[in-house]
């Protein structure tokens, strides 16, 4: 009997304690899990989203994205913008930490400003860009003529010549702020008085900063650029907000086509086998950065 | 010796003066299009494209009136209102219920439950909007303020509970000791001594949520299609979207969605750089 009650309250504090999690639980199961098992279920059916009749259809919309040219061609998009981003915004971000982490008055004033880009949506940022951009009375041609370059203006975001790099621009503008503060908190982890033993060495700047700075900064590196990989690629309010994917098909990106795959074609199973392949590469990338960090690691 | 020190010196302010300089450009970068915004907000249809002045010479302060009223910025505002409060609300309450939890109570598939949270937040899954969007047509809250509020209260719980637990974790246990002691129940540990002592982290996980449904669009575009329950960032797509031409008052709404935004950072913006490095950091 005794036994019994003690059991009992066993029983009644393990299950009380599920309930403190019950409402998380609850959620995930809802809103992540059941999506997650149902992009894979639709990936193998082709389905328009409201008829209650799915056709099955095996792996076909996974061979079908092999030779769809313009998912291919996004893809490629996104990564030429991730590579602008991480070689430029990544260089600018590095040397502007690089000044303030060296004691430069008014660095916090400097770390406030750079921020702001970043925490600005996407969307804003890009209908103000729009402006910049725009070719009749936009900001850059108007500073190109100021200059007497007037032979370079155009309409930046309609021609299809500038119009990805220019996205391009706008993304890093809105990103660099943020790799900023990331790369200047790495910087100011590292102990000064390993910098005072290179002097001692009598080490110059640069060695300084090759034998201290970079081997120390590596895993800050390899983050940094997992999360500008796995940022960019999936950049998508600034597109919607400046070209929506044109002039043509020049300024597709991943998430432009799943979307225009979902909603304007009403082709759900594509769209979700698209998003399993894109996530997959997603995966693989941020997967290869840490190999590589790794490999890096072990040189030293 | 004193000449090479000058010289030295001479360098030294050299070099001080050229790293301002690069600081200084990139920094009015950073703020010169907020300010031209701001400017051609007070301009009128016809000086917008041709008076280039910083300082408009006669400010049409009324833009905004219309801003707010004529073009709905003031109803896209009072449901961007509307939902950071009710998803930061529901973020805090759950994951911070989650995270005691997991940081201080035991029972079996404690960890597992924990990692499951955990991988969410690590795994890509670019097409679960699709997923999403279905499975809310099935509950019938597609187009509904709840729909677009559940989505993005699941959005923030992993970060939240992560966040969360490794505070509790480092709570001192004999306070809860002590409380137990005294006849405090689990939920009373929780809500009088827990969530009091994880003030600064609450903190972190409150703006970088209010900041992200701030700013949320992808969501609002494929759930929400009626006008009356949009938030500001889709009330600008649509507004540029019918009328692409009339600039000052785009640029009054944008000012309109912008200011609280910039206004919380400058405000809080210790804790938000501390934030982001903190979770960069030691992440």
């Amino acid at each position: 009997m005794h036994i019994d009650t003690a059991k009992l309250r066993k029983f009644k504090d393990v299950f009380g304690n599920y309930l403190f999690i019950l409402p998380a639980i609850g959620m995930f199961l809802t809103f992540s899990l059941y999506p997650f098992a149902k992009v894979f279920q639709l990936s193998v059916f082709r389905w328009d989203g409201i008829s209650p009749v799915m056709n099955f259809v095996g792996l076909a919309n996974f061979k079908e994205i092999l030779y769809d040219s313009v998912w291919w061609r996004a893809v490629w998009q996104a990564f030429y913008i991730t590579l602008l981003a991480l070689v430029f915004q990544n260089a600018l971000a590095l040397l502007l930490a690089l000044f303030v982490d060296r004691g430069i008055r008014g660095g916090n004033v400097y770390r406030v400003i750079f921020y702001l880009p970043p925490v600005l949506s996407g969307i804003v940022v890009g209908l103000i860009w729009n402006w910049i951009y725009d070719g009749n009375y936009g900001l850059l041609n108007y500073l190109l003529e100021m200059l007497g370059l007037a032979h370079l203006q155009r309409a930046w975001l309609a021609d299809p010549k500038t119009a990805l790099t220019a996205i391009a621009v706008i993304h890093m503008w809105k990103g660099f702020g943020w790799g900023f503060v990331i790369l200047l908190a790495g910087l100011q982890n590292i102990p000064r008085d390993l910098y005072e033993a290179a002097d001692v060495d009598g080490a110059g700047s640069w060695e300084k900063f090759r034998h201290v700075t970079i081997p120390l900064m590596i895993p800050v590196f390899v983050m940094v650029s997992i999360l500008t990989i796995l940022g960019t690629m999936q950049i998508f309010d600034i597109i919607v907000s400046t070209t929506g994917g044109g002039p043509g098909y020049h300024t597709e990106v991943p998430v432009t086509r799943i979307l225009a795959n979902m909603v304007g074609s009403s082709r759900f199973g594509y769209a979700c086998s698209q998003g399993i392949i894109f996530g997959l590469l997603l995966l693989f990338a941020s997967l290869f950065q840490i190999r590589i960090s790794r490999y890096l690691k072990q040189e030293q | 010796m004193a000449k090479s020190l000058f010289f030295y010196k001479l360098d030294n302010i050299r070099r001080q003066v050229s790293m301002h300089g690069i600081l200084i450009v990139v920094s009015i970068t950073c703020i010169f299009p907020l300010v031209w915004m701001f400017s051609s907000a007070l301009k009128t249809q016809q000086t917008v494209f041709s008076d280039m002045s910083l300082i408009p010479s006669s400010p049409q302060w009324q833009n905004f009136i219309l801003a707010w009223t004529k073009a709905n910025f003031g109803t896209y505002f009072f449901n961007s209102l509307l939902y950071t409060f009710t998803v930061v609300t529901g973020i805090v309450l759950i994951s911070s219920l989650a995270a005691f939890a997991y940081a201080r109570l035991q029972f079996p598939g404690r960890n597992i439950l924990f990692y499951l949270f955990l991988a969410t937040m690590m795994i890509p899954i670019p097409g679960a909007f699709i997923a999403l969007y279905v499975l809310l047509m099935k509950l019938g809250l597609i187009n509904t303020r709840i729909g677009y509020i559940l989505t993005q209260i699941n959005g923030g719980l992993a970060l939240g509970i992560y966040l969360l637990k490794t505070f509790f974790e480092k709570m001192p246990k004999d306070l809860e000791e002590a409380a137990r002691i005294d006849g405090c129940s689990k939920l009373g540990i929780y809500y009088h001594i827990a969530l009091p002592l994880a003030r600064p982290a609450i903190a972190v996980v409150v703006i970088f949520n209010a900041l992200a449904v701030w700013s949320e669009y992808l969501l609002a575009m494929l759930i929400l299609s009626d006008k009356s329950i949009m938030p500001l960032q889709r009330g600008l797509m649509v507004f540029q979207g019918a009328h692409l031409t009339q600039y000052p008052l785009l640029m009054a709404g944008i000012t309109i969605t912008v200011v609280p935004i910039v206004l919380i950072y400058f405000l809080m913006q210790k804790y938000i750089i501390s934030g982001i490095t903190a979770g960069a950091v030691k992440g």
